[in-house]
């Protein structure tokens, strides 16, 4: 199927029309939140969250002995919680900094889930097949009651999020501060990393656990890039969230159904690296052309400096001079001087120049301008 | 000259009143057994050498550290109830100051406690911030991204912000920290217009050169309290020397 087909089946056929809609979904709302988690410097949360909610994904299986993804994810939900929390106490209670807590949770939790899972897979249990779609995720498995649960968490999400709006960006940028405003910041607190598990959780049918914290992640680092304002940053994060969502879901279909999540997260990561090198203000590429103007200008204004100075002991300021006394010890080029001539601030007659007015004014001013 | 002073302060009410204030971090005690009585409308220095716990007492009176022990009244009532007529100045490198927002924005800040939850800053807050940005001098600025600011202008910003608050008592951290000599002047003043408007202002402060040129009133602290009370009467060697160990000489002016 190639890329014209699979636009004109997302409108007709049901399955790819709901795998779609549930990765765009998805994307959106990992955006949103993964910008705040970003800006609190707990970009790895994710990562250790989203591990953390395999051991309940296995245990509710257990439980429930059937593959109802509704309660799979009750499970992932309530380890990743359990796992978030634990985080906090071994950052609050002990010595310990964040990385290590981190680390130590997400291998935990991580490998014991692998434990549950092979030992399921070893049970006489028809349904345990499929399980291990939860480490890579498998958007072909999305239904529309899926993509619903998405909607409406998504939903009220972001109706929060725009009832808190204010104490989400204080908390963000100066928790302390919030407190002695009155402010209850371990509300603040919860609400915002209870949403981020739930979004983690909500994506772990689809992208899995390996790769989910990519989807918070990417879109917000990309959206950072090209905005100083909290609002526009969230806003562009869930943009380019849903777009990666939904690019990857059509590139993977388009293409012998390469497994979604990974492509997801990969065309995520363009968008991230598009965002580094081409974003106006913090982008590599307009820093570099910014810093190749600056050097050229100050090389510039450097000649005529020094020309400045053997000009202004004579009383005609036009007086020509030889190029040669220009030595390159100071710098100037045929290039530079073409550019000074170019600008009208020096006339070049065979190998003499002589300043003109205007070039006089400039570098008289030159350094006045700049205070 | 001296006794007039002290004088002066003792028939003022109480703002800040600390009792038996005790903190520790795993058993080592950083604070011990603070009392402390500060009279409203004074301008305070807090000194002591580093590590002497001078922000953790700011921030215990806050309650953004809590104490083991001891009590707080704001004009004789506990702090919990008081919160709004305390503004806190913490210290500039506490933030990050990438982060993605404005001048005028944090500013506005200052005005999200009297807000109270989910109710937005309208155009009466944004006239009160803009009033505070003209204060501090950074009028001109408002609409700059936050990282693009200087050290001092951030230091003004954060100040800026706890004027907004329109409190009775100002908590400041080292608002003079890597900040130049214009804007020290240019803080200084807003400090001594806070207190003639009869406000009261503490400030945790490492320059003891300027303590008697900007300060009327000083506590000494090394996680114990040295010694409290009007510039003029107690900072002399004898206290900087028990609170810094050794012999501290300070020239002392008038």
């Amino acid at each position: 199927m190639d890329i014209t087909e699979y636009i004109s089946l997302v409108f007709t056929d049901y399955t790819l029309r709901t795998i779609t809609l549930g990765t765009a979904i998805l994307g959106a709302i990992c955006g949103m939140l993964g910008s705040f988690a970003v800006l609190r410097k707990q970009s790895l949360l994710g990562d250790a969250i989203s591990h953390a909610a395999l051991p309940g994904i296995a245990i509710a299986f257990l439980i429930m002995g059937a593959k109802n993804s509704n309660v799979l994810l009750l499970g992932a939900l309530i380890s990743g919680l359990i796992g978030t929390f634990w985080i906090r106490g071994i950052t609050s209670k002990t010595h310990l900094k964040s990385d290590t807590a981190l680390g130590l949770i997400l291998s935990l939790f991580f490998g014991f889930g692998m434990l549950l899972l092979t030992y399921i897979q070893k049970q006489p249990n028809a349904n345990q097949a499929g399980l291990d779609k939860y480490l890579f995720g498998q958007a072909a498995t999305l239904v529309e009651s899926d993509v619903w649960l998405m909607g409406i968490v998504t939903g009220v999400c972001l109706l929060v999020m725009l009832l808190f709006w204010k104490e989400f960006k204080i908390l963000l940028f100066d928790a302390d501060y919030t407190k002695t405003l009155g402010f209850n910041t371990k509300f603040i607190d919860i609400l915002i990393t209870t949403f981020i598990v739930l979004a983690i959780v909500l994506g772990l049918q689809t992208v899995g656990v390996v790769l989910m914290s990519a989807m918070l992640l990417a879109p917000a680092a990309a959206a950072r890039q090209w905005t100083n304002s909290l609002g526009i940053m969230v806003f562009l994060a869930a943009i380019f969230g849903a777009s990666s969502g939904v690019l990857g879901t059509a590139i993977s279909a388009s293409h012998n159904n390469l497994s979604t999540g990974p492509v997801i997260v990969l065309v995520a990561a363009v968008f991230v690296l598009f965002s580094f090198i081409f974003s106006p203000s913090r982008g590599l590429l307009f820093r570099e052309i910014r810093f190749r103007k600056n050097r050229n200008d100050l090389h510039l204004h450097k000649t005529l400096s020094f020309m400045y100075n053997i000009a202004k002991d004579h009383e005609d300021i036009s007086h020509p001079h030889a190029i040669k006394i220009l030595n390159n010890f100071h710098g100037f080029t045929k290039k530079s001087l073409q550019s000074l001539e170019h600008k009208n601030y020096i006339h070049i007659q065979g190998n003499m120049w002589s300043m003109t007015q205007e070039g006089y004014h400039k570098a008289a001013n030159l350094y006045n301008q700049q205070a | 000259m001296e006794t007039p002073i002290s004088k002066k302060h003792i028939d003022r009410p109480i703002a800040v009143r600390i009792d038996d204030l005790t903190v520790a971090y795993n058993y080592k005690p950083v604070l011990w057994d603070i009392d402390l009585v500060i009279p409203e409308g004074v301008l305070m220095a807090i000194v002591g050498p580093n590590g002497a716990g001078k922000s953790t007492l700011i921030k215990s009176i806050l309650d953004i550290i809590k104490p083991i022990a001891g009590s707080v009244q704001i004009y004789n009532k506990p702090y919990k109830k008081q919160r709004s007529v305390v503004a806190y100045v913490p210290q500039k490198g506490s933030v990050d100051w990438d982060f993605p927002t404005t001048a005028l924005d944090v500013v506005m800040m200052g005005t999200y406690g009297s807000l109270g939850w989910i109710k937005r800053p309208g155009q009466k807050q944004k006239k009160s911030a803009l009033e505070a940005l003209e204060k501090v001098g950074m009028l001109s600025f408002k609409d700059r991204q936050i990282s693009q600011l200087s050290g001092g202008q951030q230091q003004r910003i954060f100040l800026a912000r706890a004027l907004v608050q329109n409190a009775s008592i100002y908590f400041m951290d080292e608002p003079f920290q890597g900040v130049d000599a214009t804007t020290e002047k240019a803080i200084i003043n807003i400090l001594k217009e806070l207190r003639k408007a009869g406000k009261t202002v503490i400030v945790v402060h490492h320059d003891l050169q300027t303590v008697p040129e900007y300060f009327d009133w000083v506590t000494f602290l090394n996680v114990k309290k040295i010694a409290t009370g009007p510039v003029k009467d107690i900072f002399n060697d004898d206290n900087l020397t028990k609170t810094y160990g050794i012999n501290y000489k300070v020239s002392i002016q008038g």
